[in-house]
This record gives structure tokens, sequence and C-alpha cells, in this order.
């Protein structure tokens, strides 16, 4: 396997490929409006696919490559046009206040990016630059994804919240070298399913209060209660 | 000789920026125009407005003090003094030496001022609404603006802005995530600081949420020739900024004993130049057409985002070297 030097073409381009992902886990978070949410969650699963390639390039390893295959048509592709269709089936117009305000919500993302580098970088002293830095950015696109998911009453953005978090997860799983095929692939085989289930959850949660705010789950008790 | 070949390239910069900056405004305008299909105004009409207004006797209310009638000269001054600042063609003008980063900021800032006294020197609600908006919008687009410096002062070791440039196209950084959020962030304050579409729209005089024309709604003749000239020249500022930081690629190195073959290279990077701003212009077009004004309350969302995303860069190296310098990682 190559040694990735700080500096170097391969450094950068991964690193600028997490950077971006990064980035656009802060655009997700500053957004309101449901179909920009899906343009954007579409753009980061490219770039996630453009670093399997590149790691798969970088690391000559050929499975990589198929991660990347796997990536992009389904969540560059499919999950998002699925999501589309199920948007226009809703009927989805509203755009909702999220829990915490925007402006908040960055600055707890900036503090997350900050303490996933702080924790990140020590623990990992022996591994190569490329490793440390791509494990800090991934576990910051993957915070940010959890607070995406505290901080959205909608559960449409919740779901895209949870999808950008298995994003940061994916990538984490690229830059270490040896990550076996079958874990990956039960890993996207798991996203799919979760998916299924999210659209059946979204459209019966519509139909039941013809909104999908999560405040209004609340009210359900289920029926030990 | 070096010295006077220094002054040689900043008189032709001038020369070229002040020549340039209302094309720059006619080709945004343009093709902004020629993207929504209608034909637009011709691209030297901005240079006609000046010179129509430049004739024109200014109205000024009786109500109003000094200030009113300084603040266009002052505003234009500071914008003036900002463009000997920002390269455009060649690196190592005589003012190489001035052009500090927080002093161009300070600069930018200086004519904000002027222009945000005057329009509360009208003592009018319109202009006072206008005032306050943009100072609304300066208390986060001025710290995400000195956030991007202090990271470009991370990376290079100085806030000069020609040692900045010089160091950027040597191309010894590399691609960097900083730059990269450094870029985004400073984007979103030009749009800030140009009055551009999503933060304020410079096309109309009616709308209730337009700031920059409320400040200025009370002035005429040739005041408002100079206020419309600071205008342009601020746009050019930014553009000039953005590429030069950016997109170092093709800026003519420091003057220094390279004989006849520095006039071929001051032709080349004028030209690159051009192209840079003319990429900028029509990219500038597009993004507008393609987006609606934001509410006047969410303006501050998206600045508080450039200023988050300022602080991420420079976070980013501060932590990374950090790490790379005190334990000894492989990092650097």
């Amino acid at each position: 396997m190559t040694q990735l030097v700080y500096g170097t073409l391969g450094y950068d381009a991964a690193h600028m490929l997490g950077g971006l992902m990064l980035l656009l886990s802060f655009t997700l978070l500053s957004q309101r409006r449901m179909t920009a949410l899906i343009d954007i969650y579409a753009l980061q699963a490219t770039c996630l696919a453009l670093a399997a390639f590149w790691q798969g390039h970088v690391q000559s390893a050929p499975a990589l490559y198929l991660t990347g295959a796997i990536a992009f048509a389904a969540k560059a592709v499919l999950i998002p046009a699925a999501l589309r269709r199920l948007m226009l089936r809703l009927q989805l117009t509203e755009t909702m206040e999220p829990a915490l305000g925007i402006f908040a919500s960055m600055a707890l993302g900036v503090g997350l990016v900050v303490l996933s580098i702080m924790v990140v970088l020590p623990v990992t002293m022996q591994s190569q630059a490329l490793t440390r830095e791509d494990l800090a950015l991934a576990l910051s696109v993957v915070l940010l994804g959890l607070l995406m998911m505290i901080s959205r009453r909608s559960a449409f953005a919740q779901v895209i919240g949870f999808m950008s978090l298995e994003n940061g997860l994916i990538l984490a799983a690229i830059g270490v070298a040896g990550m076996p095929l079958v874990v990956e692939l039960s890993l996207a085989v798991l996203i799919l399913v979760a998916f299924v289930v999210f659209g059946a959850f979204l459209r019966r949660m519509d139909r039941q209060f013809h909104s999908l705010d999560t405040t209004n789950l609340d009210r359900v008790g289920g029926q030990h209660r | 000789m070096s010295a006077l070949l220094a002054l040689a390239a900043l008189l032709l910069h001038l020369a070229l920026m002040l020549a340039s900056a209302p094309l720059l405004l006619g080709v945004v305008r343009s093709a902004k125009a020629r993207m929504v299909g209608r034909q637009g105004p011709p691209l030297l009409q901005p240079w006609r407005d000046l010179l129509r207004l430049l004739h024109k006797q200014p109205v000024v209310a009786d109500s109003v003090s000094l200030v009113f009638r300084a603040a266009p000269a002052l505003c234009c001054a500071a914008m003036l003094a900002a463009i000997t600042l920002v390269p455009s063609f060649t690196l190592g003008m005589a003012t190489a030496q001035a052009s500090d980063l927080l002093v161009l900021a300070g600069l930018l800032a200086l004519g904000r001022a002027a222009l945000v006294l005057a329009g509360m020197d009208t003592g009018t609600a319109f202009g006072g609404i206008g005032a306050s908006r943009e100072m609304l919008f300066a208390v986060f687009a001025e710290p995400a603006l000195l956030l991007v410096v202090f990271t470009l002062a991370l990376m290079t070791g100085t806030t000069n802005l020609d040692a900045v440039i010089t160091t950027i196209a040597s191309g010894q950084l590399g691609l960097r995530i900083s730059m990269a959020l450094a870029l985004v962030s400073l984007a979103i304050v030009a749009l800030a600081e140009c009055g551009r579409v999503p933060v304020d729209n410079p096309a109309t005089h009616l709308e209730l949420t337009m700031v920059h024309e409320a400040m200025v709604l009370e002035y005429s003749g040739r005041h408002l020739a100079l206020i419309e000239a600071a205008a342009c020249l601020r746009l050019l500022i930014w553009f000039s900024l953005l590429a030069g930081i950016f997109a170092p690629f093709g800026i003519a190195p420091k003057a220094d004993g390279q004989g006849p073959i520095l006039l071929l290279l001051w032709a080349a990077g004028a030209a690159i130049w051009a192209v840079k701003m003319l990429v900028l212009a029509l990219g500038l077009a597009a993004f507008e057409t393609s987006r609606a004004k934001l509410r006047v309350f969410r303006v501050p969302e998206l600045l508080g985002m450039a200023l988050l995303l300022g602080l991420l860069a420079a976070i980013l190296l501060f932590v990374s070297q950090g790490f790379a310098h005190g334990f000894g990682g492989d990092g650097a």
C-alpha cells in the first residue's frame, strides 16, 4: 500500500473530498427546504463515491471501487429519487422551523467538529496522517448527522440526517485499509432496508397527523401506557 | 529602477481598475438580463450613467448636515484607497508593503460607515431602516471576514495580501480544507458587502426589504455618481480579492530585473485577470438569476453561516497544526 504523505496530491484529494462532505453536512444543517435537503444529500453521497474511488485508486484495493459504485447508485441516485417521489406523493410543501435555531445548531456543529478532532487525533497517533484526518472528518460528519436528527422537528429532515450520518460511517470505513467487503455490503443493504422502513413510517405519519412534525408523536402513548 | 517599475505597475493597475469597474457592473447586468430572456442594457450603460450624473447638480435637503455632503466623497475615497491595495495583473506594486488585509477590511468598513451615517443624517424613516439593516449585516459579515483573514494568516504567516498571494501562488500549501471553507465564507461575505441578491436586490427601488438603495435614496447628481462609482469599485475589489486569493494563477510576479519580458508577463497577467473577472461576473449573474432574495431576518442566518465556516477553517488549522507540532505527529 502506498504511503500517503502530507502535501502530496493523494493526500490532498482525499482530504479535500472529506472536507467537502463536512461542508455539505453544514449546508444540510442550514437548510429548511426539503428539495434542497435532498439535493445536498445526493451531492454528499456523490462526494462519498468519489472518495471511495480515490481511496480504491490510492490503496489499490478494487473492492473500494465496488463500494463507490454502490454508494453512487444507491445513495446519489436511487434514494434521492425515491425521496422526491415520496415528497410528490405526500405533497409535502411545508417548511418546518427546526427545534433548535439554525445559527445555534451550526454553532453546536462547529463545537462537534472540534470535539471529534480533539478525540481522534490524539488517539490515532500511530497511524498515518491520511487515516487520522479522514477519521476526524468522518466522525464529524457522523456527529453532524446526529445533531441534525435531534435539532429538527420534521421527520423528513430527521431521515436525511440519519442518511448523512451513514455517509460519515462509510467515509470512516473507506479511509481505513482492510475493511471487509461483507461488512460494507451488509451496511449498504441495511441502509436500503432502513430507507424502506422510513418510507412506510413517513407515509403512515402523514396519514395519521397530516404533517411530519415529530412533536405529534409525543401524544402517541402506545397500547401499554 | 525596480521602484519606478513598481510605481508604473500601480498606475497601470489603477487605470485598469477605474476603467473596468463600471464595465464589470455592465457585464453582470447584461448577463443577468440575457439569462432571463431580456436583451438588457448595453455594456457601457453604467459608464454613461456615471457621466450623466456627474453633469447634474445635486439636490440637497435643507435639514441635512455636513455628514450628508461629505459621505459620498469619503465612501468613494475609501474604495479608491482599497483598490490600490488589491493586486490585479501583477504583484509587487508600489503599495505592496501597505496592502494588509486588515487595512483592506478597515477601508471597506469605513466606506460602509460613511453611507450608514449619511442614511441616518437625512432623518427619513427609509434611510434609517436601510442604515440599521446595513449595520445588522455588518455585525456578522465583518467578523467572518476577519476570521478568514486569520485563517490565511495562520497558513501563510502574514496578513500582507501581496505576500499571501505569493505564498498561495507558489503552490506549497497544496489543497487545504480550510481554504475551501474560507472560500465559501468569503464568497458569502462578498455577496453581503456588495449588496447582491440573496442579501439585497441592487436592481430595485421599490422593495421594502432593500438595504443599500434605502440609504442612498436622498442622493442625486454628482453625489450619487460618487456613490455609484464606489459601488462599482467595491464589486471589483471583492472580485479581485477572491480571484487573487483562491485562483492566483497567471498573476505576474514582482518586477525584479526581468527586462523586456516583464511587459509580456504583465499583458498575460492582465488578460488572465480579465478572464477571471468575466468568469466571476457570469457566475454571479447565474447565481442571482437562480436565487430569490432572502427575508431580511434570514440574512443574519446566512452571514452567521459564513462566520461559523470561517471559524471552522481557523479551528481546523489551529487544531491540526497544534497536534502536528505539539505531539510530533506526521502531519507536517
